[in-house]
């Protein structure tokens, strides 16, 4: 007998998690658009509660249709479990909450997308939680942040929008070394870029507002647990490893092997936090991630194309993007991601006698096909002015951090043809360089 | 919690109830290069309804110290002890694949202790083939796959996953690399080893229940059937579509069949 296979990543896709539905035959993902299940009598109601039996009770903690979704992310991820949630912003914090309280610390990379900036710089240390920022690519400086109050590493497989790029394997040691596991947002790579939990991560997560749907039309975020971080070895995470009070004295790590952070994310994060995500939700990132697979290399195509034309134009003093010579992560990027770097890149237009931020104000104004707006991992091509929108927050020392001038400018690379895309970001460069007067 | 067993502590799963010794106890056994929590659904229902639900993790797995053992015997012997320290004279045993075995050794070598048995995902002679055991002893990768694939129902790559948000697949996965190097090797050693003739599966007087999986690719549900002929006090209720790791793939009627079979 030969070895068997698993699956390919493409099938899973279209496939994991879902098989035609057994009452009805329908083959695509039913929508179970439903708050309850019925019990089908007292006994399995009380074994359903107490985890005695498997299945679906309330909404908010778990739905057949985001099983489906829940599920085929844990297949192309290589991992156990996941839980769907309402955001991207709504996976971060339960990871967060499932795992520390009031008095611990987190170390993240500077390069983080503004939303989680905002969350860990601002508003977590309200709820005692402090978090010490790092250049991702100064391996020394995350050893140094860790103190012993610390609960989470935690970066983004490609920074949005600096585009620095995570060393997942070696931040992963480090961070298991001082007993802590390693979160990664892998939202700009998607699976079929980085599977981060095979690269030494313990735990992933992403928006699934973005490629994962890949239409730009919900707002939606997955956590998953890749089951492979010793919680009880580690002994700094009472929340798995002793006895919950919320549950009966449930202790996760005894209960599940594989998956106890998942389990305590759901059993309390989704209960008490309730950023559960919604059926109709699940169901739009399913017809998203069937064509992942087939989408992913085209918005790479599309971006590699787009990084050549933009570092031979004239108007343009700087390309960001992890693939070319000229990034700092180029030969990182060789190593962990070569399939691609994703879909985001970013450049800097010359100021030239006016200033960088006019032009940039110009070069958007004069985009037609391109769409100003707050958002990445769309099948349109998008752009943003980083400085003046997403991360106007910051001020210039830690915009600098997080890889973004005033200048800056991020595009996010759709899969319409590539002529078309060039032809557009051409006429908007023509008039960006003249009001510059470059 | 923890019991001390052949003087080295080990781990055992009372599925979130505390142990008391006046109770009845059921004991759930795992299989290969697995630990108790395949068993944490099943055995939390016990422990919720009257009983002592002790689910250990053998020697060498999961939370247990010591080195695996490597022959049936050695971890029934080693069971046993566990009963002798928490002081319970007899108990029913519930085993999966390698457990199923330990469970039939159990009524024959200390008939005293056992008060009946259920066998999931069992057939005897466990057969291991030779491109299996190979791989475990020297590619312990390559066996995980195979184990773990041929370990669920070919219908569990695509879903039909019975925890919402689960996949079982991955799971299994993970777990099984979770296991200490060798032990896998070890297990499949003494799966392959064990033997038990007609004349000793016959004599076997108290209630039997063998619960086969009717997509089982290790243990097939026709080897289940084979096994009942020979034993006098049987009863075999096959799962349609569940394969070998039923307790995750139909967790519900593998409690069900338990209830059945268990309670009054
Ligand atoms: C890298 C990254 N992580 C997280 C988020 C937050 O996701 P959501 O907007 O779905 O809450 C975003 C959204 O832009 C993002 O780009």
């Amino acid at each position: 007998m030969s070895s068997p296979k698993y699956p390919r990543l493409d099938t899973l896709a279209v496939h994991a998690g879902q098989s035609p539905d057994p009452t009805t035959g329908a083959r695509a993902v039913p929508i179970y658009q439903t708050a309850s299940f019925v019990f089908p009598d007292t006994e399995t109601a009380a074994s359903l509660f107490n985890l005695e039996r498997t299945g679906h009770v309330y909404s908010r903690i778990s739905n057949p249709t985001l099983s489906v979704f829940e599920e085929r992310m844990s297949a192309l991820e290589g991992a156990p479990a996941a839980i769907a949630t309402a955001s991207g912003q709504a996976a971060l914090h339960l990871a967060i909450a499932t795992l520390m309280g009031a008095g611990s610390h987190i170390v993240a990379s500077n390069a983080l997308y503004g939303g989680s900036h905002n969350l860990l710089s601002y508003t977590l240390p309200r709820f005692g939680i402090e978090t010490t920022f790092v250049n991702g690519r100064d391996l020394d400086a995350w050893k140094k942040a860790i103190r012993p109050n610390t609960r989470l590493v935690f970066g983004e497989t490609v920074g949005n929008p600096g585009l620095d790029v995570l060393n997942v394997p070696a931040v992963a040691d480090l961070a298991h070394n001082a007993g802590l596991p390693l979160m990664v947002d892998a939202t700009l790579t998607t699976p079929f870029l980085s599977r981060p939990i095979t690269q030494g991560a313990d735990i992933v997560m992403h928006s699934a507002t973005k490629f994962l749907s890949g239409h730009g039309v919900v707002i939606g975020g997955v956590l998953i647990d890749g089951g492979t971080f010793d919680w009880e070895r580690s002994g700094k995470f009472p929340t798995l490893t002793e006895p919950y009070d919320g549950f009966h004295g449930m202790v996760m790590s005894e209960e599940s092997s594989v998956a106890a952070f998942a389990l305590r994310a759901r059993r309390e994060g989704l209960r008490d936090f309730g950023a559960a995500m919604a059926p109709m939700t699940a169901f739009q990132i399913l017809q998203g991630l069937e064509t992942l697979h087939v989408r992913m290399p085209r918005h790479v195509e599309n971006t590699r194309k787009i990084a050549q034309f933009l570092s031979l134009n004239k108007a343009v003093a700087h390309v960001t993007y992890p693939e070319l010579a000229s990034h700092p992560d180029h030969e990182l990027t060789k190593q962990l991601l070569p399939d691609g770097a994703g879909a985001v890149i970013s450049f800097d237009l010359k100021g030239g006698s006016g200033n960088a931020k006019d032009a940039g104000r110009i070069f958007i104004e004069k985009l037609s096909l391109f769409s100003h707006l707050a958002n990445i991992g769309d099948a349109k091509s998008l752009v943003i002015h980083p400085a003046s929108t997403t991360h106007f927050r910051m001020d210039a020392d830690a915009l600098k951090a997080a890889g973004i001038s005033e200048g800056t400018i991020r595009l996010s690379i759709g899969i319409e043809h590539a002529d078309d895309l060039m032809e557009d970001l051409s006429k908007a460069l023509y008039a960006a360089g003249k009001a510059a007067g470059a | 919690m923890r019991f001390l067993v052949q003087q080295q502590p080990a781990y055992v799963y009372t599925g979130g109830k505390k142990f008391d010794a006046s109770k009845p106890s059921v004991l759930f056994i795992h299989g290969t290069a697995n630990d108790h929590s395949v068993w944490t659904l099943q055995a939390r229902y016990f422990a919720h309804h009257g009983w002592n639900a002790l689910a250990p993790d053998l020697p060498g797995h999961g939370k247990s110290f010591g080195d695996a053992k490597v022959s049936i015997a050695a971890n029934t012997d080693w069971l046993m002890n566990l009963l002798d320290n928490g002081n319970i004279a007899s108990a029913a045993l519930v085993g999966h694949s390698m457990g199923s075995l330990v469970a039939l050794d159990a009524t024959a070598r200390y008939r005293s202790r056992v008060s009946q048995i259920a066998l999931i995902g069992a057939s005897v002679p466990m057969p291991v083939s030779d491109t299996l055991m190979d791989a475990a002893l020297n590619r312990p990768n390559d066996a995980m796959d195979m184990l773990n694939i041929w370990g669920h129902a070919p219908q569990l790559k695509w879903g039909r996953n019975a925890t919402p948000g689960t996949s079982t697949m991955m799971a299994g996965a993970r777990s099984l690399a979770q296991s200490r190097p060798g032990v896998m090797a070890k297990d499949l050693t003494a799966c392959r080893a064990f033997e038990m003739d007609d004349a000793t599966l016959a004599a076997i007087a108290i209630p039997i229940l063998i619960v086969a999986g009717s997509n089982d690719l290790l243990t097939p549900a026709k080897a289940a059937k084979a096994l009942a002929a020979r034993l006098a006090n049987v009863t075999m209720i096959t799962l349609p579509e569940a394969g070998h790791s039923m307790m995750q793939e139909a967790p519900g009627k593998v409690l069900d069949a338990l209830k059945g079979f268990l309670l009054p």
